[in-house]
């Protein structure tokens, strides 16, 4: 622990004119704001996608108006072509993917609170820090511009898988400059990601004040830690293969296309190249990137529920070692992508076992979380009802794992929507729940007023049940061996099954005009909204010691000085039933981890 | 609003599992030998797996019902066992069944991956491109002609590149678009991608294996029941890729050998 105590006055001068305070900041807290945005911008656009997407599905020949403004030839008379969807499709899992569920709960979240939650006046590296938004934010840029080159976006898909990703625009539309562009979007979005991560491991482990030692940090800031971990590991493969990647395409190369290929009927002068290289390098990212999401969340969750449970959880350390085993875990799991890819099938008995062994520390978890539920006194509220939302997501997404940890299983559900199911269930709602709690949570923090708590739970109400409708019928229409990444149903056995996707449909476009309520409360509560005071949720952690919205230097020019546990709940102080981490008062620990 | 919430969340686990209990979303019937397995573990799964989710949204449901909004002069109580009982629990009872799920799963897997095909298993050899399938049976000489990429030609219906000039082994191999087998026989399927990756799946067959430029792949399997079923492609593999589809013929041995010698008449 690095005593910072003496070091009182902030290390780089408050700002003064617009550009330095708002744009260009070095200031955590308005880039966590800017990862936020960002990630606000990404997931509409990526709600709408889903929507044109899900119309489509239940409706193939209606035409959506206003669609062929986007692109005339990919969306004639509003009807999209066959190709069109699956552009969008690639769009809709890159853009929520990359720029949503990595976004918010990590950059955004941890941007604005990690620094403060362990008692620092910012991150070490301002300048870095600035520059992890803006290289993001280009990477955002590159994404979007993939809508206006010619052909459109990429249609290979989020995963991109090779050759059909390398080969250029012979193999469909979208494959030459659509998927460059990707390629492009996703590398410099690794470089963002990576400084990101440094900082945020170099202000928990350097940064910390007095007292506050690593068992001291807020279960949020354990989680932002170890996902930094996983992302300065995983986004150092995904760069490298998405270079070898735009080299395929601009240089010769042929690092994923081996020889003899015929493609629209042309003989490609590619040779040497390994299709599989890319699947190992991406889903060597690509299974960590589902703990990117999700940890923070967990982090976040499990920060929103003992607050609101008035109690601290069973075991503080338990779940820091379990969030550790995950992310351990995540590196030896990812083959289960590759079951039937023609991967050695001793392989996927070799990568089915740490798949399932990692459901253990997931369950510890869950039922850490439940075992502090039990005889806690849970407040409810917006923040605490997406806070618990998760949970229920998380355990019904995480149980469809068993049955695509094992390959013989896979065999049915591969490709299927029951696959949708699962990762949609437990990688983007349950995230998407994180967000949402940390949301309702940190909004009077953020902005000094409170959000409305009445359309918050109105806010609740249609996304919980709309995303079991939308989702948990996923399931079923992957067991019935409906394919995923269609754009119709031609197929005798799937024609019956539409009337599920038309019921899916309507959920989706419900629940989706649910988020519009959020934006609202968002946006009115940012201006008009109650004034929030210090700590209106009695918090114990450091953001609510200092006053809401944050002075510039978080702690007033004097850094704090920490005398307890992060979750003194369920005590006698002379606050309440809370003491907070840098009050003096003496009491009896209640850590409760023998 | 908490005891509305935890209502919910009970309604809506019930809810789900009705429609796995009733069996209204299945797979179709096995029509393979080895199909068994993969049903057998799927089923196992699905009791254990389902017992969780219940189990797990029930408490979940209850804690919220019981333990929300109390009032003042009650004190928190912490569960019996504390942590250490439910990291026991965890590894116990759920850690074990799921090992245990994935060792006895293994069988299955290695009946369709780690046995060889008989040597008098049918031999086929299935050629997936963008956005269609081709088969092709060696003919009397039981040997399959070598595939020339250059010559791959749509125009002139030389999907396969074969130079029945030149290569003598190519000259009687016969190449349709729809994947006829005999009943109770193995059959020995070579995978061959010509440009993509692409997938070949039957639900009926329990079969679903990746096709990998540029790596020549097989499986084998017995199928045991006369009829038509279809094949699908779950790799995504460009525009077209909803509409990849053929249809494997089940026949029995005497209209195989008939359908066999109709398309060599054809080639």
């Amino acid at each position: 622990m690095h005593d910072m105590s003496a070091h009182v006055v902030h290390h780089h001068a408050p700002p003064t004119g617009f550009i330095r305070k708002h744009i260009f900041s070095l200031d955590h807290k308005v880039i966590g704001e800017q990862y936020y945005g960002l990630a606000l911008i990404a997931v509409y656009i990526g709600l709408v996608l889903s929507w044109i997407m899900r119309i489509h599905l239940a409706w193939p020949n209606a035409p959506i108006h206003g669609l062929q403004f986007l692109s005339k030839t990919g969306a004639p008379g509003g009807v999209m072509t066959p190709e069109y969807y699956l552009q969008l499709m690639t769009m809709h899992g890159t853009i929520m993917v990359f720029f949503v569920l990595t976004t918010a709960p990590f950059a955004g979240f941890g941007n604005y609170f990690l620094p403060i939650q362990v008692g620092a006046e910012d991150m070490p590296f301002p300048h870095i820090n600035m520059m992890s938004f803006w290289v993001t934010f280009v990477a955002f840029c590159f994404a979007v511009a993939a809508f206006f080159v010619p052909q459109g976006p990429p249609l290979s898909g989020w995963t991109a898988y090779a050759p059909l990703s390398a080969l250029g625009s012979v193999a469909g539309p979208g494959q030459g400059a659509g998927q460059v562009m990707w390629a492009i979007s996703i590398g410099i979005f690794c470089i963002g990601q990576l400084l990101g991560s440094l900082n945020f491991i170099s202000t928990t482990l350097d940064m910390r004040c007095q007292g506050m030692s690593l068992m001291r940090l807020p279960l949020s800031v354990w989680a932002w830690f170890i996902t930094s971990c996983i992302g300065l590991t995983a986004f150092a493969v995904l760069m490298p293969a998405c270079i070898l990647l735009i080299l395929d395409h601009v240089a010769g190369t042929s690092f994923f296309v081996p020889s003899g290929l015929v493609v629209n009927d042309q003989l490609q002068a590619h040779a040497g190249g390994s299709t599989l290289l890319w699947q190992h390098l991406f889903w060597f990212f690509g299974h960590p990137e589902v703990y990117i999401a999700i940890v923070p969340a967990m982090g976040v969750v499990s920060h929103v529920l003992i607050t609101n449970m008035r109690r601290p959880l069973l075991s503080h350390r338990v779940i820091i070692y379990s969030m550790v085993a995950i992310a351990f875990l995540s590196y030896m799991v990812y083959g289960h992508h590759m079951f039937v890819s023609g991967m050695n099938p001793f392989s996927s008995i070799v990568f089915s076992f740490p798949t399932l062994a990692i459901t253990i520390p997931a369950t510890i978890i869950v039922l850490i979380w439940l075992g502090s539920l039990y005889g806690s006194k849970l407040r409810i509220n917006s923040a605490s009802l997406f806070a618990l939302g998760f949970v229920s997501m998380f355990i019904s997404g995480g149980i469809s794992g068993f049955f695509l940890a094992q390959p013989s299983i896979d065999i049915m559900l591969h490709a299927t929507y029951f696959v949708v199911g699962h990762f949609h269930l437990v990688m983007a709602v349950a995230a998407l729940f994180g967000i949402f709690a940390g949301t309702y949570f940190w909004f009077p923090k953020v902005t000094g007023h409170m959000m409305n708590e009445t359309l918050g739970k109105i806010h609740f109400w249609f996304t919980f049940v709309g995303a079991y409708c939308i989702f948990m019928p996923f399931h079923y229409l992957g067991m019935a061996g409906n394919i995923r990444r269609y754009q119709a149903f031609v197929d005798d056995f799937m024609q019956p099954l539409l009337p599920v996707h038309k019921f899916i449909t309507i959920a989706a476009l419900i629940t989706g005009a649910a988020q519009l309520v959020f934006l609202y409360n968002l946006i009115h509560s940012r201006f008009w909204g109650k004034p929030a005071p210090a700590n209106p949720w009695e918090g114990t952690s450091l953001e609510w010691s200092i006053p809401s919205p944050p002075p510039f230097d978080n702690f007033g020019g004097k850094l704090p000085v920490v005398y307890h546990d992060p979750y003194q709940y369920g005590i006698e102080s002379s606050t309440g039933d809370y003491v907070m981490q840098d009050s003096p008062e003496q009491i009896t620990s209640v850590r409760d981890e023998k | 609003m908490a005891k509305l919430f935890a209502v919910t969340i009970i309604v809506i686990a019930i809810a789900s599992a009705i429609p796995i209990v009733l069996h209204i979303w299945e797979p179709p019937a096995d029509i393979s030998v080895h199909g068994k397995m993969i049903d057998e573990q799927m089923s196992e799964t699905m009791l254990e797996a389902g017992i969780c989710f219940l189990a797990s949204q029930l408490i979940l449901g209850f804690f919220i019902w019981r333990y929300s909004n109390r009032p003042k002069t009650e004190k928190i109580t912490s569960f019996p066992g504390g942590a250490r009982g439910l990291v026991a629990a965890a590894v116990i009872i759920v850690g074990l069944e799921v090992m245990a799920l994935g060792a006895f799963g293994t069988r299955a897997w290695a009946a369709i991956y780690f046995t060889p095909a008989p040597p008098d298993a049918v031999q086929v050899q299935a050629q997936a491109g963008q956005f269609a399938f081709y088969f092709r049976y060696p003919g009397p000489d039981g040997k399959f002609g070598p595939i020339h990429p250059e010559k791959i030609d749509e125009s002139t219906e030389n999907f396969y590149g074969l130079d029945t000039t030149n290569d003598p082994d190519s000259k009687d191999d016969i190449v349709t678009a729809e994947l006829a087998v005999p009943v109770n026989r193995d059959v020995h399927l070579l995978m061959h991608s010509k440009d993509v990756g692409h997938s070949f799946f039957v639900r009926e067959l329990r079969i679903h294996q990746d096709f990998v430029p540029g790596l020549d792949l097989s499986v084998h399997f017995t199928p045991t029941k006369v009829g038509r079923y279809e094949i699908v492609c779950t790799q995504l593999c460009g525009l077209g890729h909803y509409n990849m589809k053929a249809y494997l013929e089940v026949m029995t041995q005497d209209d195989f050998d008939k359908w066999l010698k109709q398309q060599a008449a054809l080639q």
